[in-house]
């Protein structure tokens, strides 16, 4: 293969996966309501879907899981990341194990099996239900990204720290916070975007009274055409792009 | 000296554990009962055990299903892996400092809305979409083809969605090769063919291998591909256990389902480490070798 088929190769692929995603985002902008021609430049559709209270109500939820959802499992995961990195502890091959199983679990496995157990335990399906489903298939991402950071580190200088006396907690917010901040807050930003994204867990444990953008525009575009649809749809596009660019700006710095 | 029982320590493995726990593992125990339970209209699941769910997917029905929706997940698992072999090939052969920002390039959709990405699949292949918009331009066709709601369509949809996927583990396979072995071929006189077919596939096998599974498995999950591509003819599997928890309320039988799919996944990860291990044994150069 030569370097000009090559690079050839690349650039058509990479049309291909950018092409629907570009046709998208015009269409946003298209004054044809069905967007089979382009009629003119329009924000018509932004104006009309900020005027659509549904749609906002299901932003808000969106947005409200999202924050809560990634905080939580940062928080969680970089502890779990930490515990996975410092100690020996029985359960650690199994912990690590399952969050590698829980990566590799298809969504709807995952969904069902969080289904039948708010059912079990008699969590209400909602609100409550809707974030720990998110927690959990955040928190892999988290565990990961935290972790392999983690590993680059210098033990000795953790080794200094406590020969000095500095006690776990101690290390933890002075060194080990710290340096580890950028994957933390990538690991932060996934977890949004994760969330966000989600269509399949969330059909399955949400309740009526509860609800999200993915699902709202999945109900939307089967029931036909609305260019509303085209307006959120490049809004969650160009947020999830800020967020990930930004995030992997991060993990990059320093490396 | 023994430190006292550390707070922070136990907090961190604590939490992450309890979180596992209750969140991941025991929930998917939960689904193996459910599965071997018998269908109840009050409270959804009750006694006794009984393996009918099982016999029942073994229904022509289901068992079609079943087929269709691997045929449908393994035609995109093919596409995948027709398309990004030789894309992971060429960004592993590209000097390194692009490597990084091609890779971005194509995982970057994947952290998108995929619903958003299969809806926007429609413009393209809509009767009055991009490629029907330019074939008949073109005068190549008279009457838009139908694209859309076909099978055609749902292989594409998963092949579109799924293709990072794919394409990741190929590379970290690829980039690993050593060029050595293909240079100690080329002086023995292996052609390109052969020094691809036995020295690149195989020792890329568990790249192979990983990014297989990593598109077959959530493809046949992926219920809101088919709803919004295929139409209601060309069901995925992902589709009939969205039906059985949602609207059928016959629980059992979604589970044993997903039971199956898990069974799957098992026998692909054994592929995966058996791969791993025949790699291994075959070699690839140490440095300790030389």
């Amino acid at each position: 293969m030569t370097r000009t088929f090559r690079l050839g190769f690349l650039a058509l692929i990479l049309f291909f996966i950018y092409l629907p995603i570009g046709v998208l985002v015009v269409n946003s902008f298209n004054e044809s309501r069905y967007g089979t021609s382009w009629q003119g430049f329009t924000f018509k559709w932004y104006e009309r879907l900020f005027a659509n209270e549904s749609l906002m109500t299901a932003a808000t939820h969106s947005l409200t899981i999202a924050i809560v959802a990634a905080t939580v499992a940062t928080v969680i995961g970089t502890l779990g990341a930490v515990a996975l990195y410092r100690y020996q502890f029985k359960g650690k091959a199994a912990m690590s194990s399952m969050v590698f199983v829980s990566m590799l679990t298809p969504d709807i496995v995952m969904a069902i099996s969080l289904l039948i157990i708010f059912i079990a335990i008699g969590i209400e399906l909602g609100f409550v239900s809707l974030l720990i489903a998110h927690i959990t298939f955040c928190l892999p991402f988290v565990i990961i990204a935290v972790y392999s950071r983690l590993r680059g580190f210098d033990v000795r200088m953790l080794e200094a720290a406590r020969d000095l006396g500095a006690g776990e907690g101690y290390i933890f917010r002075k060194i080990i916070f710290p340096l580890a901040l950028p994957a933390i807050a990538s690991g932060w930003l996934l977890s949004f975007t994760l969330s966000l994204d989600d269509v399949i867990v969330s059909a399955f444990v949400t309740g009526p009274g509860y609800e999200i953008l993915p699902l709202k525009v999945y109900s939307m575009v089967r029931v036909g055409v609305s260019p509303e649809v085209n307006a959120i749809s490049t809004l969650l596009l160009v947020i999830s792009l800020t967020l990930v660019a930004i995030s992997q700006l991060l993990l990059r710095e320093e490396r | 000296m023994k430190l006292p029982i550390n707070q922070f320590r136990f907090w961190a493995i604590g939490l992450v554990t309890a979180w596992l726990a209750l969140f991941v593992l025991v929930p998917n125990l939960l689904v193996l009962l459910t599965s071997f339970l018998t269908r109840d209209q009050i409270d959804t699941v009750a006694l006794p055990f009984t393996a009918d769910s099982y016999v029942r997917t073994m229904d022509v029905l289901y068992l079609q299903v079943l087929i269709d929706s691997l045929r449908m997940s393994g035609m995109a698992m093919l596409v995948c892996l027709v398309i990004g072999y030789p894309f992971a090939m060429c960004i592993a052969k590209m000097p390194r400092r692009w490597h990084a920002v091609l890779l971005f390039l194509v995982i970057l959709p994947f952290w998108t809305n995929s619903l958003v990405r299969t809806y926007a699949l429609q413009f393209v292949l809509g009767n009055k979409g991009l490629i029907n918009t330019a074939l008949l331009g073109l005068g190549f066709i008279e009457k838009p083809l139908q694209l859309l709601y076909t099978e055609f369509a749902v292989v594409l949809g998963l092949s579109y969605i799924l293709l990072p996927f794919m394409v990741l583990p190929l590379y970290s396979a690829l980039e690993k090769v050593d060029e050595r072995l293909l240079h100690a071929a080329k002086d023995l006189g292996a052609g390109p063919f052969n020094r691809f077919w036995r020295i690149t596939v195989p020792l890329t096998s568990p790249g192979i291998v990983a990014g297989c599974l990593m598109v077959l498995l959530p493809a046949m999950g992926m219920f809101y591909i088919s709803d919004l591509l295929g139409g209601a003819k060309h069901l995925l599997l992902g589709n009939v256990i969205k039906t059985q928890f949602l609207n059928t309320r016959d629980w059992p039988f979604g589970a044993a389902l997903s039971v199956l799919l898990i069974v799957l996944l098992g026998f692909m990860l054994w592929l995966y480490f058996r791969a791993m291990r025949f790699v291994s044994r075959q070699g690839g150069i140490n440095d300790s070798d030389f």
